[in-house]
């Protein structure tokens, strides 16, 4: 019989999990280690956060919050890749990606503290807000290049979703129509093993989530998304490839949750202990820490010092957070519509007057 | 100056829309060459071009997504949902991201976004085809909810909803696309979204209806004009917001309601009309508060479909009862 179709899913890593290089054609990027540095320094900053976040919870000076611990190099590296005016739509634990891009650690804090201000963020004005209902989001991004296919901007739009939200109806939609109409987004399903507790191999029977794209007509990649070198060059080629007008693209970033969902999670419920001290060995701050120092780029007494200073900046930031005071009650109805109709003009007052 | 249906000002007001504002796209299934299901987006493609006249694929979430992230990047999308009976797939796109993008920010992006869909029953179509659903709507933080029952209505309303800085649902009532021809000046000129319609002025009892109902209601009134009975006839038209003081100003004058729509009765958006005239206009009434809706049923298969309908008669008859009330 004729073969209709046949496709394969390759495999990028440039970092192993020790810090040694798996293949020596470096991207340019790689090659200027004062970059690899910074970013670096980065995802340590994210860590301290990370950190200090769940202590806030767990002192009950925070709402429920979503970790990313070991997800630090997918983020930082999709954050990197965009432009400014490119446009970003997240689920709800990308804070690397958006710290590199401007949003602030307070308004983070505001945000998992129960405030809608937190949304009104100092990153681009374009990049969407924090997105709970799973998958929504790469709709939106889809909508976003649509807009500049439209108006021929030269922008591109990046989604990101969990391996639980690739099953999702919307997330497959948002490839469909990128498919069908050549839209400039770069979805990137950020596969860290666990949907809360149900575990990637049962969303789907595919051997790979990259190849997800492939039914939509998407070149799809998959990536070791601990490996920051890798998962740049995988964005960087996404993106240039969107922008100038060769279609989207899915990137499967291979990574793994080494915290709980949210802290309202307890994930000793549903996966072992071994297999999470397993993921530790392949998390991706100690490969980079580790191929840096081989590079004489980074030493121990620079990576204190460093961390001192991320714990100065976050505890600034947590401040800034807890000194926020609450809005006021009749904030809950100014931004319902552009202008307030007379019936909430009415409760306001009645909610003003209760205080 | 041309006489047109109810399709064609709703055509119409796209046209003029997209002439006068570049960032005006329409997109849905089949809205390209085929113009539409019931031709509402006819020859708009030819004018405007695929770019901005655009069939999506057969996915009604991919719809509602695409339309809320090309509002929020400043584009002004008018999405078709083919039938009202397909809506459900848009509706986690439009109640958590539509009407609450604004409010979740503080005002940094918003969805200024219409969603049209043909809406009621009475056509003999297909299930899932005839379907009232507006109270799914009206009970929604952030929306618009707009049902127009005349070309000159849908005209001015549609370019109303495009211009709102909100997101609008637009429903269509299908029953009465082509029901009669009025002339409709094709000058852009938008009708406010916070008015009702007073239609017909009356003494004896208002008549509150909205949609394709507006029709038997207002045969109800010839009727009871026969016996002597002024009805005033009100066409909400704008649900939500909801202009409740043209309400309250007329059952002061009146002292008897008699509310009329097609969906079910239980939760129906009457029932927010007459729990508000029991908040404030008990002591103007001189008679029950009637409804006259739908059954609590699925709208049936079209052999019964006209059943279910609120007829002339079964107006008459309730505007009868709080006649006889007092």
């Amino acid at each position: 019989m004729p073969t209709a179709a046949t496709f394969e899913i390759e495999y990028l890593q440039f970092l192993d999990a020790d810090g040694s290089l798996a293949r020596n054609d470096l991207p340019a990027f790689a090659r200027d280690t004062r970059q690899l540095v910074k970013l670096y320094q980065e995802m340590l900053m994210v860590r301290i956060f990370d950190a200090k976040a769940i202590a806030l919870q767990r002192t009950g000076k925070l709402g429920t919050y979503a970790p990313c611990l070991g997800h630090e190099a997918t983020y930082l590296a999709i954050g990197s890749a965009m432009q400014e005016d490119d446009v970003l739509a997240v689920s709800y634990r990308e804070y690397g990606a958006q710290f590199h891009r401007g949003v602030k650690p307070r308004e983070l804090l505001l945000y998992w503290g129960g405030d809608e201000r937190g949304n009104d963020f100092s990153g681009p004005a374009h990049d969407f807000a924090w997105c709970v209902p799973i998958g929504t989001q790469c709709l939106h991004a889809a909508g976003s290049a649509l807009a500049f296919k439209i108006r021929k901007e030269p922008r591109v739009a990046v989604c990101t979703i969990g391996d639980g939200g690739s099953s999702k109806a919307d997330f497959n939609s948002a490839l469909n129509v990128t498919g069908a109409m050549q839209l400039p987004l770069v979805a990137v399903i950020v596969n860290n093993q666990w949907a809360i507790s149900v575990p990637r191999g049962a969303q789907t029977g595919a051997k790979t989530l990259a190849q997800k794209g492939i039914a939509a007509g998407l070149e799809c990649l998959q990536v070791d998304g601990n490996d920051l070198i890798a998962m740049r060059a995988a964005m960087d080629y996404a993106i240039k490839r969107a922008r100038h007008g060769h279609g989207g693209m899915c990137i499967e970033a291979v990574t793994y949750r080494l915290s709980d969902h949210t802290t309202a999670d307890d994930a000793r419920r549903y996966r072992s202990e071994q297999e999470v001290k397993d993921a530790w060995a392949r998390e991706p701050l100690r490969r980079m820490k580790a191929y840096l120092m081989a590079l004489n780029a980074w030493t121990e007494e620079e990576e204190v010092a460093w961390k001192e200073q991320c714990t100065r900046y976050v505890d600034a930031e947590v401040n800034a957070y807890l000194e926020t005071k609450s809005q006021p009650v009749e904030a809950m109805f100014d931004y319902t519509y552009a202008e307030l109709p007379p019936d909430l003009v009415a409760q306001r007052a009645e909610a003003v007057v209760r205080g | 100056m041309a006489q047109i249906t109810l399709i064609e000002a709703v055509t119409q007001a796209l046209a003029w829309e997209m002439a006068h504002d570049p960032s005006v796209v329409v997109l849905g299934e089949d809205v390209g060459v085929n113009g539409g299901v019931f031709r509402a987006t006819l020859g708009l493609i030819d004018r405007f071009g695929a770019e901005r006249v655009i069939d999506t694929p057969l996915d009604e979430t991919t719809i509602a997504g695409l339309t809320v992230g090309l509002a929020a990047q400043g584009m002004k999308p008018v999405a078709e949902a083919q039938f009202e009976g397909f809506i459900y797939g848009m509706l986690e796109q439009i109640i958590c991201h539509a009407a609450r993008l604004r409010n979740r920010t503080r005002g940094r992006m918003s969805v200024p976004a219409v969603w049209r869909a043909p809406w009621g029953g009475g056509i003999r179509a297909p299930e899932h085809h005839s379907e009232a659903n507006e109270a799914i709507f009206t009970n929604v933080p952030g929306l618009r909810v707009v049902l127009p029952s005349s070309p000159a209505r849908a005209y001015g309303l549609l370019l109303a909803s495009i211009r709102d800085p909100d997101p609008v649902i637009f429903f269509e009532p299908k029953r009465i696309y082509r029901q009669y021809k009025e002339e409709v000046p094709d000058d852009g000129e938008a009708l406010p979204l916070d008015v009702c319609f007073v239609l017909r002025d009356g003494s004896d009892v208002t008549l509150v209806t909205w949609g394709a109902q507006v029709k038997e209601t207002l045969e109800a009134a010839d009727a009871l004009a026969a016996e002597g009975v002024r009805a005033e006839v009100i066409d909400v038209a704008t649900l939500k917001p909801l202009d409740f003081d043209t309400i309250h100003e007329s059952v002061r004058k009146t002292g008897r309601c008699v509310i009329v729509h097609e969906a079910p009765r239980t939760a129906g958006f009457g029932a927010e009309i007459a729990a508000r005239l029991a908040e404030h206009a008990m002591y103007d009434l001189v008679a029950p508060v009637e409804r006259v809706t739908g059954y609590d049923t699925h709208i049936p298969l079209f052999r019964l479909e006209m059943k279910y309908l609120p007829s002339v008669e079964r107006i008459v008859a309730a505007a009868r009862r709080t006649l006889a009330a007092s």
